[in-house]
C-alpha cells in the first residue's frame, strides 16, 4: 500500500516534457520588467516630446516666436556659451545653492538629531518650525530683502529659509525612525549613554541623512529660481528671466533645460555616492 | 539546585493608561542558579519579554528588585549580555566588528578584541563570515552572529528573548542544537524567553510557566535531561512526557488571550 502511494506521488508531481515558457507581461503590480523593456520606454519618453518638437516646428505649424526649432535653440545656446554669459550664470546659480544648502544641512542636520534623539529638543524646537514651514517661502521675500538686502546674502537666505525648516523635520523623522531595538543591545553590551548617541544613533541614521540631502537639494533649486526671479542681476533664473524680457523663446529655453539638466546631475551624484559611501547600507530608493 | 547567581525580587510591572493602570506582570519571583538555563514560557502578551528586560536593565520594575550576585542592578549593563528577537546586529560595521563592539566600548586592546572575535566567531561557525556586513547574512547567521556578541563581552548571564522566534523552523531546530554545543563549552547561565515549548524542553534545565495577562508563574517544571542532549531526544517518550505537561498548563492560558481579545473586540464594537 506504501508504494502504491508512493508512485501515486511521483506521477502527480511528474513535469510535462516541453515546459511551456511564460513571458511575463508589462503591467503587473509592482513587478520588474525586462532590463530592455524599462529602457526603451525611458527612452521613448524623452524621444517622442523631441519627435513631437521637432514635426511642429520644421513643418511650420507652431509659431517661431513661442516655441523655436531645436536648430534654433542650439544656436542660442552657443550664442550664451561663446558670450560667456552662461557659464557666469551657473557658476553662480550653483555658487548660491552650494552656500544656502551647507548652511542649511550644518544646521538642521545636528538640531535635527537632537530633536529625534531628545524630547527636550524636540519641545523646544518643533513647534516652532512646524508654524514657520507653513509660511510660504516667496512670502518672506520683502522680509529677506528689507533684512538683507538684495545681494548675494539675500538669495542665499532664501534658500536657507526654503529648506531649513523642511529639513530639520525630516531629520528629527529620520532619526526617531531607528530601531529602537537597536540602541537596546548597545546598551546591553556596555554603551553608556554618549557612546550609544555616537556609536550607534549617529551612524544608523547616515543613510537617511543621505537621502534627505538628495531630497532637499532638489528644493533648494526650487528657492533659487525663485529668488533670481524676484530680484537679481545674475543667475540662471535672471537669465531666463531677461530672456522673456526680450520675447527670446530660445534662451527661455535654454535656461530652463540647463536648469533641468543641473538638477538632474546633482541628483546623479548622490545616487552614484550613497553605495560607495554607505556599502552596507540596505539598497535605497532609485 | 546549583548556586544561585540572579534572584528576582517581587517584580511587578503596570503601566498607566487612560483607564486607570494597566499591569502586566504580578509580583514575580525566582532564582537562576550558576550554568543553568531557565526558560520562561508563557502565551502572548503575558509579561515574559517584560519581566527580561527588566532584568537587562531596560525596564524599571513597578516593584521588586534585581539582584545579580547578590548585588541589585537598577539599569544595563555588559555583565548580562542579551539577545533579542529582532536582528540588532549593527549594519554599518563588519560581522567581525560588530563581536569586538562590547569589548570595544570598555577599552579593551586591539589584540585581545581580534581574539575574542575569532573564538566566538568559530564557536558559532561563522568565521568565514566576518567580513561581511550584516546585510550579506540570513536570518539564523545574524543570530549566530548576534550570540556571539553577546559572548564576547564574557557576561555572568546571557538573557535571550525569544532568539529564534524569526526564524523558520529547520533554522529554528539548527539554531537550538547550536545553542546547546556552545553551553556545553562556554557554561554560561542563561534565561530564555519562548513560547515554543518544543524549544522550551530541549534546551532547559527549568521551565516556568506564566499565566495570561496578568502574567504570573503557574508552574516550575524540572527538566531532568542533563546538559548531554542530542537531537534524537526530541522523539524519545520522556521528551513527549514534559512536552505534553507543559502543553497542558499552557493550553488553557492560550484559551484565555483568545477569549479576552474576543471580548475586548465585542465590547469595543457593540
Amino acid at each position: 500500500m506504501a508504494t502504491s502511494l508512493n508512485i501515486q506521488s511521483q506521477k502527480a508531481v511528474a513535469i510535462p516534457a516541453v515546459p511551456r515558457k511564460r513571458k511575463p507581461g508589462l503591467f503587473q503590480l509592482g513587478e520588474d520588467i525586462p532590463r530592455g523593456a524599462y529602457l526603451t520606454i525611458a527612452a521613448a519618453s524623452f524621444l517622442i516630446p523631441i519627435a513631437l518638437w521637432c514635426f511642429l516646428t520644421y513643418s511650420g505649424r507652431a509659431n517661431a516666436l513661442i516655441l523655436p526649432t531645436p536648430t534654433h535653440m542650439m544656436s542660442a545656446a552657443l550664442e550664451m556659451y561663446h558670450d560667456g554669459d552662461l557659464m557666469a550664470d551657473m557658476k553662480i546659480s550653483v555658487t548660491r545653492i552650494g552656500i544656502g544648502f551647507l548652511l542649511s544641512a550644518v544646521l538642521a542636520i545636528p538640531l535635527g538629531i537632537l530633536m529625534g534623539a531628545y524630547k527636550c529638543a524636540e519641545a523646544a524646537h518643533e513647534p516652532f518650525v512646524g508654524f514657520i514651514r507653513y509660511v510660504p517661502v516667496p512670502a518672506l521675500i520683502p522680509l529677506v530683502m528689507v533684512i538683507a538686502g538684495i545681494d548675494e546674502p539675500a538669495k542665499i537666505l532664501l534658500i536657507f529659509l526654503g529648506t531649513y525648516f523642511q529639513m530639520v523635520l525630516v531629520v528629527a523623522d529620520v532619526t526617531r525612525q531607528v530601531p529602537k531595538d537597536l540602541l537596546n543591545a548597545a546598551r546591553t553590551l556596555g554603551s553608556n549613554r554618549l557612546q550609544v548617541l555616537f556609536n550607534v544613533l549617529l551612524p544608523a541614521t547616515l543613510p537617511g541623512l543621505l537621502d534627505t540631502c538628495r531630497t532637499m537639494i532638489g528644493w533648494a533649486w526650487t528657492y533659487l529660481v525663485i529668488a533670481e526671479v524676484v530680484a537679481t542681476s545674475s543667475g540662471l533664473g535672471y537669465a531666463i528671466m531677461k530672456a522673456q524680457r526680450f520675447s527670446r523663446a530660445d534662451e527661455i529655453f535654454v535656461g530652463i533645460f540647463i536648469l533641468g539638466l543641473l538638477g538632474l546631475a546633482t541628483d546623479m551624484v548622490f545616487k552614484i555616492a550613497q553605495p560607495r559611501l554607505l556599502p552596507w547600507a540596505e539598497a535605497q530608493r532609485n | 539546585m546549583p548556586d544561585p547567581i540572579l534572584c528576582l525580587e517581587g517584580l511587578s510591572k503596570e503601566y498607566p493608561t487612560k483607564s486607570g493602570s494597566l499591569t502586566v506582570l504580578e509580583p514575580t519571583s525566582l532564582t537562576v542558579g550558576v550554568s543553568e538555563l531557565v526558560s520562561i514560557v508563557g502565551p502572548s502578551g503575558c509579561g515574559k519579554s517584560t519581566l527580561l528586560h527588566i532584568v537587562g536593565g531596560l525596564t524599571t520594575p513597578t516593584s521588586g528588585r534585581v539582584l545579580l550576585d547578590g548585588h541589585e542592578v537598577t539599569g544595563p549593563g555588559a555583565e548580562r549580555g542579551m539577545v533579542f528577537q529582532a536582528y540588532t546586529l549593527f549594519p554599518w560595521l563588519t560581522v567581525r566588528q560588530n563581536v569586538q563592539f562590547g569589548p570595544k566600548q570598555r577599552g579593551a586592546k586591539k589584540a585581545e578584541r581580534e581574539q575574542l572575535a575569532d573564538h566566538f566567531l568559530d564557536a558559532v561557525g561563522l568565521h568565514g563570515f566576518r567580513d561581511h556586513f550584516p546585510k550579506q547574512l540570513s536570518g539564523g547567521m545574524r543570530q549566530r552572529v548576534a550570540i556571539a556578541r553577546a559572548l564576547a563581552n564574557s557576561p555572568r548571564i546571557l538573557l535571550m528573548d525569544e532568539p529564534f522566534g524569526a526564524l523558520d523552523a529547520q533554522t529554528r531546530t539548527v539554531m537550538q542544537e547550536l545553542l546547546l554545543t556552545i553551553r556545553s563549552k562556554e557554561r554560561t547561565t542563561t534565561l530564555f524567553i519562548t513560547h515554543d515549548i518544543d524549544e522550551a524542553v530541549f534546551l532547559s534545565d527549568r521551565i516556568f510557566v506564566m499565566t495570561a495577562r496578568p502574567g504570573r508563574l503557574k508552574a516550575e517544571i524540572c527538566v531532568p535531561f542533563g546538559s548531554d542532549r542530542s537531537p534524537d531526544l526530541r522523539t524519545s517518550p520522556e521528551f513527549f512526557q514534559i512536552r505534553a505537561e507543559v502543553y497542558d498548563l499552557l493550553h488553557s492560558e492560550g484559551q484565555a488571550v483568545v477569549d479576552a481579545e474576543i471580548a475586548a473586540g465585542s465590547s469595543a464594537s457593540g
